[in-house]
């Protein structure tokens, strides 16, 4: 009965173990699947030079690439600060508790709307209402208020890891109330906020469903000058070649974009996991 | 009585400051809500509720008989949930049990974070590789013409969906009070008994949180489906059968459709249903979560 229990038990935990393994086998086969047909095409060529749209095998992604770090950089400087200030309202400011219990319930819900629904809400409120049209900006903004949930959750969450002694102590040596969270409590908070924001924003950059309603253009011959005008994006220009390009090689290009996506949004988060490690080991608190 | 007037600003600015940013974000939030029912009501008001949700055809486009039923789409989205959760579900639920169970610390600290990147592969490039590798081989393993069906989609909607349901199942785990394993281990049950009888049980909530969120995050999944579920608007009678569901219809065809017709606002409709499905799923998670943290303390 004893060695059947244990028996058991050490098949079940192989079994855990295992689908751990695989989980993590995962982002292995994706790589590896995508180097496979992907690797070929990637040059520096490819990197830097725009998409020639008669002959694919002639022209590279840098619009595209430049387009999708453009729109990390709008959607960094418009959802951090709103994001981080939101969350430092509700963890130092907002004394209401029914407030704050509704503030959470709608940014905890808001997180679970589908990409697809914020990029209609994008479509009717940035591009027809506010009359921005299809354009970078749009796109921006769109984003913008899809990361802003996930940059507040995260933010708070940091926020509220700072002792409480530490505001105390302030507040007892003479420090007002803005003083104390300006000098003491934001700046212990800041590099998970920054963290969590950058994973956001990771998130954000691999996105396709929205941008493909309120803004990114397969084709563009320019550079985008204004916020105003259309923008190509990586995963937008992925999908167009995965889906609906007739060249024979339009799938190892495909890959090849899909590879260089990936590689940005993996660079992004795994450094903000980095950096998340050594501020959580160096902290002592 | 300067000095004073100039602690009044500096201390009533930031307030204000910040409570305008936390009033405009949820303002933008809420706006979502609003915006999608005045651009979507006129579908409700023109087709007729019931028409609408439970109508099978689904043809905006035809010149004669348009048709504006979103059953068969919303079956689509059901299947699809369902494999992807019966997939997700317990896969992502081992991982947060060898997470917080019986891995080392070491282990933990490494495993963790790479479950977590999971959640930054793209899934336009998931989609892309099941279009690549994963269709075919279901093709030929099932012998059918096309691999680009609800099976195959579920499949790969269960990869996004896993860093979420594992992270939250390991969150559910991990806040089961000690004192319940030490007092199991105390009476002598085996580690896996202990996680069966007490550790799973005592996290129920929490698991259901995860189930909901889960369940959430696979029905918004949009360019996956978009890209591998087939596509096709008759209604599906097997996994094997090409779907569309709803969120590739909103992707599909919301370019296409001039602004403030019919079949604009019956997309917007679309997508109000999509915003009440995961609002309601969310906010049942949410009651579950709360409860949660009353227990064991």
């Amino acid at each position: 009965m004893a060695t059947n229990g244990s028996l058991r038990e050490t098949i079940y935990f192989y079994m855990f173990r295992g689908s751990a393994f695989i989980g993590i086998a995962i982002l292995f086969i994706v790589l590896i699947l995508l180097f496979l047909p992907g690797h070929s095409v990637i040059n520096w060529h490819f990197l830097t030079s725009s998409w020639q749209h008669r002959d694919i095998t002639q022209g590279g992604i840098f619009s595209a690439i430049i387009g999708s770090i453009y729109l990390g950089i709008g959607v960094m400087l418009i959802s951090f600060p709103l994001g981080i200030g939101t969350a430092i309202f509700i963890t130092e400011y907002s004394k209401n508790i029914f407030w704050k219990k509704i503030i959470r319930l709608a940014i905890r819900n808001l997180a679970g709307v589908p990409s697809v629904v914020y990029g209609l809400f994008g479509l009717a409120v940035f591009v027809n209402f506010l009359s921005l049209g299809t354009s970078l900006l749009s796109a921006v903004l769109t984003l913008s208020v899809m990361t802003l949930p996930w940059i507040i959750t995260a933010s708070t969450e940091s926020l509220e890891a700072v002792p409480q002694k530490f505001r105390e102590t302030s507040l007892a040596l003479g420090a007002t109330h803005w003083q104390t969270i300006k000098k003491i409590v934001f700046p212990a908070a800041f590099p998970g906020c920054v963290t969590g924001g950058i994973i956001g924003i990771a998130r954000a950059l691999g996105e396709t469903a929205p941008i493909i309603i309120v803004g990114a253009t397969f084709y563009l011959s320019s550079l985008p000058t204004s916020p105003l005008d259309k923008f190509m994006a990586l995963p937008y220009h992925t999908f167009i070649l995965a889906t609906q390009h007739s060249s024979p090689y339009a799938s190892s290009y495909a890959a090849g974009t899909a590879l260089v996506l990936i590689s940005l949004t993996f660079l992004l988060s795994f450094g903000a996991i980095i950096m998340r490690y050594n501020y959580r080991r160096k902290k002592d608190w | 009585m300067v000095f004073k007037k100039d602690i009044y600003f500096s201390e009533n600015l930031p307030r204000l400051m910040f409570g305008a940013m936390a009033a405009l974000t949820v303002f933008s939030l809420v706006s979502i809500f609003i915006f999608l029912l005045i651009s979507g009501i006129g579908a409700f008001e023109e087709i007729g509720v019931s028409e609408f949700f439970l109508g099978i055809d689904w043809n905006p486009t035809s010149f004669y008989t348009p048709a504006w039923g979103i059953f068969s789409l919303m079956v689509g989205t059901a299947i699809i949930s369902v494999l992807a959760l019966s997939i997700a579900l317990p896969f992502g639920l081992s991982i947060a049990v060898y997470l917080s169970e019986i891995a080392s610390p070491k282990m933990r600290e490494i495993f963790k974070p790479l479950i977590e990147m999971i959640a930054s592969i793209p899934s336009v490039v998931l989609g892309f590789l099941g279009l690549l590798f994963l269709a075919p081989f279901i093709a030929k393993f099932f012998n059918i013409s096309n691999g680009l069906n609800a099976l195959t989609a579920s499949i790969l909607v269960a990869v996004a969906a896993l860093p979420t349901i594992a992270s939250i199942c390991e969150d559910a785990l991990s806040s089961v009070s000690v004192r319940f394993k030490e007092a199991s281990l105390a009476l002598g049950a085996t580690k896996w008994t202990t996680i069966k009888k007490v550790v799973i049980p005592a996290a129920g909530p929490g698991l259901i949180a995860a189930i909901m969120l889960g369940l959430g995050r696979i029905i918004g999944e949009t360019m996956i489906v978009l890209m591998v579920a087939g596509n096709s608007r008759a209604f599906p009678t097997s996994l094997l059968d090409p779907v569309r569901p709803m969120t590739a219809s909103i992707a599909i065809e919301i370019k296409e459709v001039v602004v403030g017709s019919l079949h604009w606002q019956s997309l917007f409709a679309v997508g109000l249903t999509l915003f009440i499905i995961t609002f309601v799923i969310n906010l049942l998670a949410d009651v579950l979560v709360y409860k949660k943290y009353s227990y064991g303390n």
